[in-house]
């Protein structure tokens, strides 16, 4: 970031906030006001209909203390998505990236193809092929399947059952979960100067893996960084793709999300300001990650 | 037998990537098997469709599912062009103000120098984080404030801004030469012609993978329809799809929003596939230092 340039004499050429006005506008009406505002209504007890009213710590406490369905299933199930989704994709990410970049282009061109469509639609608009799949008399794919190779003898009712919700959610969302972190992990492998690895050798390293570890890992740490966020932010915004999938709230609350809990107070109970602080402990939440994942990545630590 | 580094990014085929294609083709599968499934359901005719047991792949594929789509809008009152022409508008309007906003951001933030730069490139990079359904209804009250609830307007507002692309351009701004900015100073170009004439040209690969990142976002928006505005015939097609998916729950609803599904879905394979090298090229300069 220290990129100090020569460019322009003046230290302070007042073009440059011409130019970054029109964003600058737009992204504070739309995001920096919306988070201030969520931030304030957190604090308030609002119906949308009446003015708010003050009520000071309230609602964190009644999140905290009295909301038994969020400490009950909502949290775990967030963390639970949160690792094998983020933390789990992401690793998942990895890997593949750098099993893509052993092979020849066309090849690679084409798996990555592959691995990134599922994320383009964001699963709103495959929701269908899921819901087919899942089905849950014996006309649903994996019931048929199921029950040919003799696993099963009656059909399961997958969205309907609590026992196979969570599981059934995480799978979509390890299938949508290859998106634009996965590019940039596939863009920083390739980048990676061919003569660290030539070096490495001659420095005694014996296999691949130890190359992965003390070469490739360290000279991508950028990409890393970007991936991990992209990750965080993916696993944590999940939610209202489950809402068409298992309604909302999902029977038994067995794949709530903290995006599904934040949707059923704000908009079907309309309990704005308990949204509100449900929403600010979801942004606490991703920054806490993002912390994790600066911590491990950022380029002053060196290996 | 010393090790000697392996090549990554080899040119030619050698047998060692046999093993590695091996590990990887189940996963590939298992990745494409919905998308290639719903390829197959689109197509299905009635009986098919029906079937038991079901069939996974197609056997007389016909257009029903898509006649049919085209006919179930006729019924509700608002004929599907309307929903195609509203996503169209916000679609293509959204991308270039979009990348517009971004591009000169991006160059204001990489190539000139103010005071305010580096706070608000960090401010920029914290809101990478953003998580845009955390903030719907302090959204929906800013919209209602301004007056923009309800307007086509109230599409294309809120997904103007997009952290993550600001970042990607501004990153391969950065690896446009000071020499030729400097260069076209001296011959007394202002900013406006630097930014209209050297960056602009010089970022395509970038400009390419922001309006895709854009485009993703726009068009399969349902929060905009859903939360933003209340007359039906100012929401998109996104929406109207979901509404047939979700409200016939028969099996040949199940064959229409397939059909659906795949009109969705095919924009987007065709943008990335045509861009994929310029999206690569951004991907190269995207770490975060």
């Amino acid at each position: 970031m220290a990129n100090k340039n020569k460019i322009a004499k003046r230290a302070d050429n007042k073009n440059g906030y011409l130019f970054v006005l029109p964003y600058a506008l737009v992204f504070t009406v739309f995001i920096l006001v919306p988070v201030l505002l969520a931030i304030v209504l957190s604090f308030t007890n609002f119906n949308a209909i009446e003015f708010p009213s003050w009520v000071g710590f309230l609602n964190y406490i009644t999140v905290l203390t009295n909301d038994e369905v969020f400490m009950q299933y909502v949290l775990p199930n967030t963390i639970v998505y949160a690792l094998v989704v983020g933390v789990g994709g992401y690793i998942l990410s990895f890997v593949l990236a750098w099993a893509l970049c052993n092979l020849t282009k066309p090849v690679r061109t084409i798996f990555a193809l592959i691995l990134y469509s599922p994320s383009m639609t964001a699963g709103v608009a495959m929701v269908v092929v899921w819901k087919v799949i899942f089905s849950g008399d014996q006309t649903g794919l994996l019931n048929n399947w199921l029950m040919e190779i003799g696993a099963i003898t009656d059909p399961i009712i997958w969205l309907i059952n609590a026992n196979y919700l969570l599981p059934i959610v995480i799978v979509v969302g390890l299938w949508s979960s290859m998106g634009i972190g996965f590019l940039s992990l596939i863009a920083g492998i390739l980048n990676i100067d061919e003569a660290l690895y030539e070096a490495g050798a001659i420095d005694g390293i014996k296999n691949r893996f130890q190359e992965m570890i003390y070469i490739t890992i360290p000279s991508m740490k950028p990409q890393m960084l970007f991936a991990a966020v992209m990750s965080i932010v993916n696993a944590f915004q999940a939610g209202s793709v489950y809402t068409l999938l298992t309604g909302n709230p999902s029977p038994g609350y067995a794949s709530q999300l903290i995006v599904n809990h934040i949707e059923d107070y704000g908009f079907l109970r309309y309990e704005m300001g308990y949204a509100a602080a449900l929403s600010v402990v979801l942004l606490l939440m991703v920054q806490l990650f993002s912390k994790v994942a600066n911590k491990l990545f950022t380029e002053k630590d060196e290996f | 037998m010393a090790y000697k580094g392996h090549r990554i990014n080899p040119k030619g085929f050698e047998k060692s990537q046999i093993k590695i294609i091996l590990l990887l083709l189940p996963l590939i599968i298992f990745m494409a098997l919905p998308i290639v499934y719903i390829i197959n359901h689109a197509f299905k005719p009635m009986e098919e469709l029906f079937a038991f047991p079901p069939n996974f792949f197609v056997r007389n594929p016909t257009l029903d599912n898509f006649t049919a789509l085209i006919k179930a809008s006729r019924t509700a009152g608002i004929p599907m062009s309307r929903y195609v022409f509203n996503s169209l508008i916000i679609t293509s309007v959204t991308i270039v103000l979009s990348l517009l906003f971004t591009t000169m951001a991006a160059f204001a933030l990489s190539k000139i120098r103010f005071r305010a730069k580096y706070v608000l490139m960090d401010i920029n990079q914290a809101a990478m984080m953003f998580v845009a359904t955390a903030v719907l209804i302090p959204r929906y009250l800013v919209m209602t404030f301004t007056g923009t609830i309800n307007t086509y307007v109230a599409h294309i507002l809120p997904l103007l801004a997009v952290p993550v692309a600001l970042f990607l351009v501004k990153q391969f701004v950065d690896q446009v030469p000071d020499s030729l900015l400097e260069a076209a100073y001296m011959d007394g170009a202002s900013d406006r012609q630097v930014y209209t004439k050297i960056i602009i040209p010089m970022i395509k690969p970038a400009i390419a993978t922001a309006a895709i990142m854009v485009f993703q976002q726009v068009w399969t928006n349902m929060e905009t329809s859903n939360y933003f505005v209340n007359d039906d015939s100012l929401k998109t097609l996104t929406f109207y799809m979901n509404t047939l998916a979700n409200a016939n729950n028969t099996v040949a609803g199940q064959g229409m929003s397939a059909a659906a599904a795949l009109i969705m879905f095919i924009p987007n394979l065709v943008l990335f596939i045509l861009l994929q090298n310029n999206v690569m090229n951004t991907m190269a300069t995207s770490g975060i230092k």
